[in-house]
């Protein structure tokens, strides 16, 4: 007997918060408009704390359909629901780091503009995120897409009066729906041929299908997914969006760009995993994006110096680790790394917002250094994502990331040993960055009683300078999300222990027909991709199978090591060093530091040629010279027409009384050819 | 006999029509147009229309085309000034008719058949063309006498307030 | 014995110098008198077929158009007085008050 778990109300809290905050919040005092944006929201995670309670009772997977949508002939859409584990482990994490991030949200932007209209599009996002999550068909999922991307658009360019932070509102939009234009196509392609875009229907249809049949097609369906997961999940080559996103307030950043938003690309890649499962093409194309992106950002994140964007490079780097799991047919693995790092990277990011709240507003970690005894609550906490980032046992990214790599090793001793190198440096870099901003002498200018809120505004960053004696530590309602992150940053891989987690999204995962018969892996996910291993099940391949897995995790683990030691040397030890070797490499270390000039090859190569067409074909040639031609050609003729008709109306008799009689010859001659031609 | 009688009054007619358009002076158009009417009663004797030619020479040439001549008396027309003209009435107007005609004339030429008239062919007596006048076409008849009526009411009307400005120029210039 | 095509061809010219009087000539009167010699012109085609359809109502018609002709000219004649009055001038090019 399934009960009725009215997951509608999960999407539906946040969304009332934001009607709410949105229509009365601008005459509401601070505290209501706080108080209704986390009622709602946390509602919304009490209903998926209750929802766990009923889940061993449900048949999975969970079908609520709401409401008739789309009836056009066989294609059907409904607004309906859909759970199973996956979502939710999903809906958990969503409404859980969403709710910690409020409260947080709480305290940070207390002092800022625009309170209400912050909560209003948190809440917004909330919605659109939960129905992304909870959708049980792939168009209501891309209405949920499009309006996380909506609801990012209106975060990043939050301090909309910045002109950076207006562009970077736009360029994430903009690229989004690059990716977007793929995931339609995508979509289109699934309504042709299989006539649903229903979850349920579609596995029903495509499982019986053999791996060989329709190979181009899915094949096609899933790189076109990739495109569009490329463009929400920031991989390569539509990443370009995410760092300067980090112009709009940190919350944000930790929220959306890091925690959630950005892992709706995964999630969706997970979830076609009926399709990706027969496209071995398509699942490398997604390793190898993966691979490529998560080494890429992790060589740019070493030369960063703004705090914020050193995580959003990690950020990339880490989405590049959960496509690279996805991509080898680990989908639980790249899940798992996604709950560990919504975890540590959200923290990290709350907790880079707290350092930036200490010293005034400053992001440039080289004016920091030496907080470690000023802003111990952050400190620690912020140690604690530090090291899970990097891999370090007992704590969460260790367990995840260890998983994906072993995961990867099976497939090819490539995708391991990229991954394995970008272990070292994201160990690296997130070291670096501990080390400057915590450790040593304090660099930043000095923050006395009476220096004034307007030195706030400055050119990067949130509007957060209230110079209010120097640094201090963030208030008890910015600390407590940072702790609760903290705890599950150290504890939450142990769910991954055992395989217990594998075990746990197995059903999801799991072909329903085997495609063929010696590719069924027992322990671990099933696989469909050309690995060795998978054919022979034997207890002695299994028992060394088991060593190999223990050398590569204690050589991803001394990666990790090798990296803190690293930092340790060149930031702490040695601080002259860097400069010394940035010099040394000189043209090598600017290419890198200036990202690759990415941004600027796109812009010379596509923007400008884009603008120039659109400006000298479509505007002054077609829509002036045509268009608008036309439009006023004809007004023109008209005119024209009517004055040289104009003469006609002389005032002069003898001229009347020529037309009349011209007129009249014309009848008669008409009349005399109808009477002799009758003849 | 016929043929050469008509070819003859055709003739003054012809020649009085465009000794009308030739002249310059409107009192030589008057006469020349007398002369075209005179003619033209002669070709309706050729027909047998009597009371037609009779009534032609009688109203037409003898009351209308007077009055014409008095009009013209009266108001002392001079001689036609070079004046702009009309382009149109040139370009279109004068020689749309000249085609018109030509063409109606070589179509009747062409297409009359053998239909003749003979000289004197439909005698129309005054007691047959009063009788269908008093019989069937009554309404025309009085329609028309009560149009005759307006004319001459318009008439005084038009040209009575003519009279009493006339007398008021002739004073302001006496 | 003369084909009635010949009366209408005469009856045809007359029509046409009227219509070319009417066209040419500048004075007021005599492009009045153009319009009498078109009446005359289709006068005579009435007799000329009333003569070969032995029917009477030809020369009935004829007259009315009399009839018309003279209560026309003498309305005519009187506007051309009045005109002659305000604008002091018979030729027709320089009675254009309606040009815009």
């Amino acid at each position: 007997m399934t009960p009725n778990l009215h997951l509608w109300l999960i999407p539906l809290l946040p969304l009332a918060g934001a009607a709410i905050n949105g229509f009365l919040g601008k005459r509401s005092s601070r505290q209501a408009v706080s108080t209704v944006a986390l009622v709602f929201s946390g509602a919304a995670f009490a209903m998926a704390l209750w929802v766990v309670s009923q889940f061993s009772s449900l048949t999975l997977p969970y079908i609520e359909t709401l409401a008739p949508w789309i009836r056009a002939g066989a294609f059907q859409v409904d607004f309906a629901f859909y759970l199973d584990q996956l979502s939710l482990i999903m809906l958990l994490v969503v409404t859980g780091v969403g709710f910690l991030i409020h409260i947080y949200s709480v305290g940070y932007m207390w002092e800022e503009g625009g309170f209400y209209r912050f909560f209003t599009y948190l809440n917004l996002f909330m919605f659109f995120m939960l129905t992304l999550i909870l959708a049980s068909n792939y168009l209501l999922m891309f209405i949920g897409w499009e309006g996380v991307g909506l609801a990012s658009y209106l975060l990043i360019g939050f301090y909309f009066l910045r002109d950076s932070a207006a562009s970077a509102g736009k360029k994430a939009f903009i690229v989004n729906r690059i990716g977007d234009f793929g995931f339609l196509i995508a979509l289109f392609l699934l309504i042709k041929h299989f006539g649903s875009l229903n979850y349920a229907e579609l596995a029903h249809v495509i499982s019986p299908l053999h791996i060989e049949t329709h190979a181009g097609l899915f094949t096609a369906i899933g790189i076109l997914l990739m495109v569009g997961a490329a463009g929400k999940s920031a991989q390569i080559p539509l990443y370009v969006w995410l760092p300067d996103a980090m112009e709009g307030p940190t919350p944000v950043s930790a929220l959306i760009h890091a925690a959630t938003m950005v892992t709706a690309g995964v999630y969706m890649v997970s979830r076609s995993h009926v399709i990706f499962d027969r496209a071995p093409s398509a699942m490398t194309v997604v390793a190898i994006i993966g691979t490529l992106t998560a080494f890429f950002a992790a060589t740019i994140g070493i030369t960063q110096t703004d705090i914020k964007k050193v995580l959003a490079y990690s950020t990339v780097s880490q989405l590049g680790y959960m496509f690279l799991g996805c991509g080898v047919g680990a989908f639980s693995a790249g899940i798992f790394h996604l709950m560990t790092h919504a975890f540590f990277k959200g923290l990290l990011f709350l907790a880079a917002g707290s350092v930036i709240h200490a010293v005034g507003g400053e992001q440039d970690m080289r004016k920091m250094g030496g907080l470690r005894t000023k802003i111990p609550w952050t400190f620690w906490t912020m140690t604690a994502g530090t090291f899970a980032i990097a891999g370090i046992p007992p704590l969460a990214g260790f367990f995840s990331k260890d998983e994906i790599l072993w995961q990867a090793s099976r497939v090819s001793l490539i995708y391991w040993g990229v991954g394995v190198f970008t272990a070292f440096l994201t160990s690296f870099y997130m070291f670096r960055q501990w080390f400057i901003t915590f450790f040593g002498e304090y660099r930043g200018e000095a923050h006395d009683s009476h220096e004034h809120g307007g030195h706030g505004h400055d050119s990067h960053g949130d509007d957060h300078g209230h110079g209010h004696g120097g640094v201090h530590e963030s208030p008890a309602l910015m600390l407590g999300p940072l702790v609760v992150l903290a705890i599950l940053s150290v504890v939450g891989g142990w769910v991954g222990i055992g395989n217990r987690f594998e075990n746990f999204l197995a059903p999801v995962f799991h072909s329903t027909a085997t495609i063929s018969a010696d590719s069924f892996d027992a322990p671990a996910v099933s696989t469909e991709s050309t690995s060795p291993e998978s054919l022979s099940p034997a207890s002695k391949s299994e028992e060394s199978g088991k060593n190999t897995e223990l050398l590569f995790t204690a050589i991803s683990v001394g990666a990790g090591v090798l990296g803190f030691l690293l930092a340790w040397q060149l930031y702490y030890r040695r601080p002259e060093l860097p400069t010394e070797i940035a010099a040394k490499l000189g043209g090598f270390y600017y290419t890198v530091l200036n990202k690759y000039y990415v941004d600027e090859i796109y812009a010379a190569v596509i923007v400008k040629p884009l603008i120039a067409f659109s400006s000298a074909v479509l505007w002054q040639g077609i829509d002036r010279g045509i268009i608008d031609a036309t439009l006023d050609g004809s007004a023109e003729g008209a005119r024209e027409v009517s004055d040289s008709m104009r003469h006609m109306q002389s005032g002069n008799i003898r001229s009347y009384a020529g037309w009349v009689a011209a007129g009249a010859a014309c009848i008669i001659v008409f009349m005399a050819w109808m009477a002799v031609g009758t003849r | 006999m016929h043929l050469i009688l008509f070819l003859i009054f055709g003739a003054v007619c012809v020649a009085g029509a465009v000794n009308l358009l030739l002249q310059h002076h409107p009192i030589d158009s008057a006469l020349s147009l007398v002369v075209v009417m005179g003619a033209l009663a002669a070709e309706y004797l050729l027909l047998g229309a009597e009371f037609v030619a009779a009534v032609q020479v009688i109203v037409y040439a003898g009351a209308i085309m007077v009055l014409f001549v008095f009009v013209i008396m009266l108001l002392n027309a001079g001689e036609e000034a070079r004046s702009g003209g009309s382009r149109v009435a040139w370009i279109f107007g004068v020689p749309g008719m000249l085609i018109g005609s030509i063409l109606m004339a070589w179509i009747l030429l062409k297409h009359s058949g053998t239909s003749r008239v003979e000289i004197g062919a439909l005698p129309g007596s005054p007691q047959d063309i009063g009788w269908l006048l008093f019989h069937d076409y009554l309404l025309p008849f009085e329609v028309t006498s009560i149009l005759v009526l307006i004319a001459i009411m318009g008439a005084v009307v038009l040209a009575g307030h003519a009279q009493s400005q006339t007398r008021a120029i002739e004073k302001k210039e006496g | 014995m003369v084909p009635l095509s010949y009366y209408l061809i005469l009856s045809g010219i007359l029509f046409a110098c009227g219509v070319t009087g009417f066209l040419i000539k500048r004075n007021l009167i005599t492009i009045f008198m153009s319009i009498e010699l078109m009446l005359n012109g289709v006068n005579l085609s009435f007799v000329a077929f009333a003569a070969q359809w032995h029917a009477l109502s030809g020369q009935i018609f004829v007259f009315f158009v009399m009839v018309v002709a003279a209560a026309e000219a003498a309305v005519g004649l009187a506007i051309i007085i009045a005109v002659y009055r305000t604008r002091e001038t018979l030729n027709v090019d320089q009675i254009n008050l309606l040009k815009l």
